[in-house]
């Protein structure tokens, strides 16, 4: 047995990624990041609020929506799990922030909104960011979504949303965070800049398409509340130490080389449940106690990094 | 296939010679920082797919460049605090991509060995050739980058075929990292005629296999080294030990957990018996002291 001949050919091996998205750069050798008033950390706190279609069909998905229906129709267990999200939860996670006069960039699947006006008007009536995620947790897009399919999606999605909120809708966080090899391209087409799907280190990062400029901007890396609640099922007092000792070398590391950004996800059907709450509120208490923390949205941290480029 | 690896006989770890370390050290201590590249698309392996979404399956992939744009530097940051050199289990394509990484590891004095050239490019399938044409390759890139042979080898994601050892002893690399049996090292049973050892690495408490296999916590996880190095200290008065301390810059190097990484090394290098050494050090020391020792005692073996 033997692997054909180029399996063993390597033909991006050379300086830099194998992609041309961006360039390798080390974190540490990138200029200093100045934040408004000498801040350490922009502070981002993302409310992710879903929509998982009861007659939706996991086991046709390629890419599956971790929350989505699994059970024979009619699925209430998952169905009326995540909408408690949508009732409940999500107004405790508003009410934490509030508290704490913390701003939001919410990312929301389109559809969602336009089903519950009343959600959509409780983020803009704050003045806080809504951020696309699609149109529903059933669209998930991926390597082999056809790209005309794609740009239809993210069309409605974005349509729906701007006219909706009246807000320009610069950000995108794509459903289960999965591209295809042109959601950059197709993003920045429709005039969105910066993705919350890439996360490539704790800055953003310019990425190149055939468009122009989209960021990659950094999305609570293997901190993120559904891999801590669900995959790992975290105590909150272990959800709060990782995340305050994620806090505490972001903001150390500043000291020395620049602003940091740090973000954290708030899925309205985990962190909104009333033994979640707490842990995030908990949290968020603590960084926001500590001097040198900007809370922000990414719309004003992007607009503060890009003239430091 | 056969019903056992065939590459060692069995020593009883209570019915052994006694090996020695460097002044009287009773556990030999290595870091093995996996330093690796991730293809954005990588071809397809009859037998193992790279990862669980069709590319680009960003979840996967730029958590593994976090680590080579940030994270690395933050372990770099944490042994040499400790003055711990790394014992780098390479993906050689590294050299090409990120030749600012392999420098720093260069200037450093750690030890580069081969993690094959990707680690989305597994040994599953190939011939002897192109299992030579692998073995050279890392040889002659890791020359190229650093001036140092290639002393050691952990196989792409543990892929392994039958003959892998058998060619990597014919091209003079001295030990392998992908036997998990025993706490020492010990000759590999092969038919070169050359010593080739095997040296203890961990899946027990590697970062990969503790924080995403099984989950742990970074604090849970770092517990798990401290009790793991506690033990071998304490049996290392009797006979010494090897403790490998495998990791990755994509998960040990994250904001969340770097600080416990930090607490480990110090637990570890306020101990005196202790042998801070790279994979090399180990494999020759052991070579030259006690390889025929601890052969002839396998042979002489009746039960």
């Amino acid at each position: 047995m033997s692997l054909p001949a180029s399996y063993m050919e390597y033909p991006r091996r050379a300086r830099g990624m194998d992609h041309d998205r961006y360039d390798y750069t080390s974190l540490f050798r990138r200029p200093s990041v100045r934040w408004p008033d000498g801040a350490r950390i922009a502070l981002v706190v993302v409310p992710v609020l879903e929509w998982f279609p009861l007659d939706m069909v996991p086991a046709q998905m390629t890419v599956k929506a971790v929350g989505g229906m699994e059970r024979p129709y009619p699925d209430y267990w998952n169905y009326t799990t995540r909408d408690y999200g949508t009732r409940v939860g999500v107004y405790r996670i508003f009410k934490v922030l509030e508290d704490l006069g913390i701003p939001a960039s919410v990312a929301i699947n389109s559809r969602l909104a336009v089903r519950h006006p009343f959600l959509l008007r409780e983020i803009t009536r704050r003045n806080w960011e809504v951020v696309g995620h699609g149109l529903d947790m059933r669209h998930v897009a991926h390597g082999k979504t056809p790209e005309d399919q794609e740009r239809q999606w993210i069309t409605e999605a974005l349509a729906q949303l701007r006219q909706a909120s009246g807000q320009p809708v610069r950000g995108w966080l794509s459903p289960m965070q999965s591209e295809s090899h042109h959601t950059p391209d197709l993003l920045r087409e429709q005039g969105v800049d910066y993705t919350l799907d890439w996360n490539q280190d704790d800055l953003p990062v310019r990425m190149n398409t055939r468009a122009g400029a989209v960021y990659g901007v950094p999305y609570a890396l293997d901190v993120n509340d559904r891999q801590s609640m669900l995959d790992f099922n975290l105590s909150n007092a272990d959800y709060v130490e990782q995340l305050l000792d994620a806090f505490t070398t972001l903001w150390r590391e500043a000291a020395d080389h620049g602003g940091r950004v740090m973000a954290i996800s708030a899925h309205s059907w985990l962190t909104g449940q009333p033994h979640r709450i707490r842990a995030f509120r908990q949290a968020l208490q603590v960084m926001c106690g500590h001097s040198g923390v900007w809370p922000t949205t990414y719309g004003r941290m992007l607009d503060a990094y890009r003239p430091q480029e | 296939m056969q019903d056992e690896p065939q590459l060692y006989d069995y020593l009883p770890s209570i019915d052994r010679p006694k090996i020695h370390w460097p002044g009287a050290a009773r556990v030999a201590v290595w870091v093995a920082p996996n330093i690796e590249h991730y293809e954005y698309d990588p071809p397809a392996n009859p037998v193992r797919t790279a990862m669980p979404r069709p590319a680009p399956d960003l979840n996967w992939l730029t958590l593994r460049d976090y680590g080579n744009r940030a994270g690395v530097w933050r372990m770099m940051e944490v042994m040499d605090r400790y003055a711990v050199k790394g014992s780098v289990s390479l993906n050689v394509g590294v050299c090409d991509h990120y030749p600012e990484i392999i420098e720093a590891c260069v200037e450093r004095g750690w030890e580069l060995f081969s993690h094959g050239v990707y680690n989305t490019r597994y040994l599953h399938g190939m011939d002897a050739a192109q299992q030579r044409a692998l073995i050279q390759d890392a040889k002659d890139t890791i020359y190229k980058a650093s001036g140092q042979p290639l002393t050691g080898w952990l196989s792409p994601a543990l892929s392994n075929n039958p003959d892998t050892m058998e060619l990597l002893s014919e091209a003079d690399v001295l030990y392998t990292a992908d036997l998990m049996h025993d706490d020492q090292p010990l000759p590999v049973k092969l038919n070169t005629g050359k010593k080739f050892i095997s040296l203890p690495y961990s899946l027990e408490i590697n970062d990969y296999t503790c924080l995403v296999l099984k989950r742990m916590t970074p604090r849970r996880y770092t517990e798990a080294i401290r009790d793991q190095f506690d033990q071998l200290y304490e049996e290392g008065a009797d006979n010494p030990q090897v403790m490998c301390i495998p990791l990755h810059p994509w998960l040990i190097g994250l904001p969340h957990r770097v600080r416990e990484f930090d607490e480990t090394l110090k637990y570890i290098t306020r101990h005196d018996k202790v042998w801070m050494a790279t994979g090399r050090e180990i494999a020759q020391w052991y070579a030259t002291h006690h390889y025929d020792n601890v052969s002839r005692a396998i042979a002489a073996r009746k039960d």
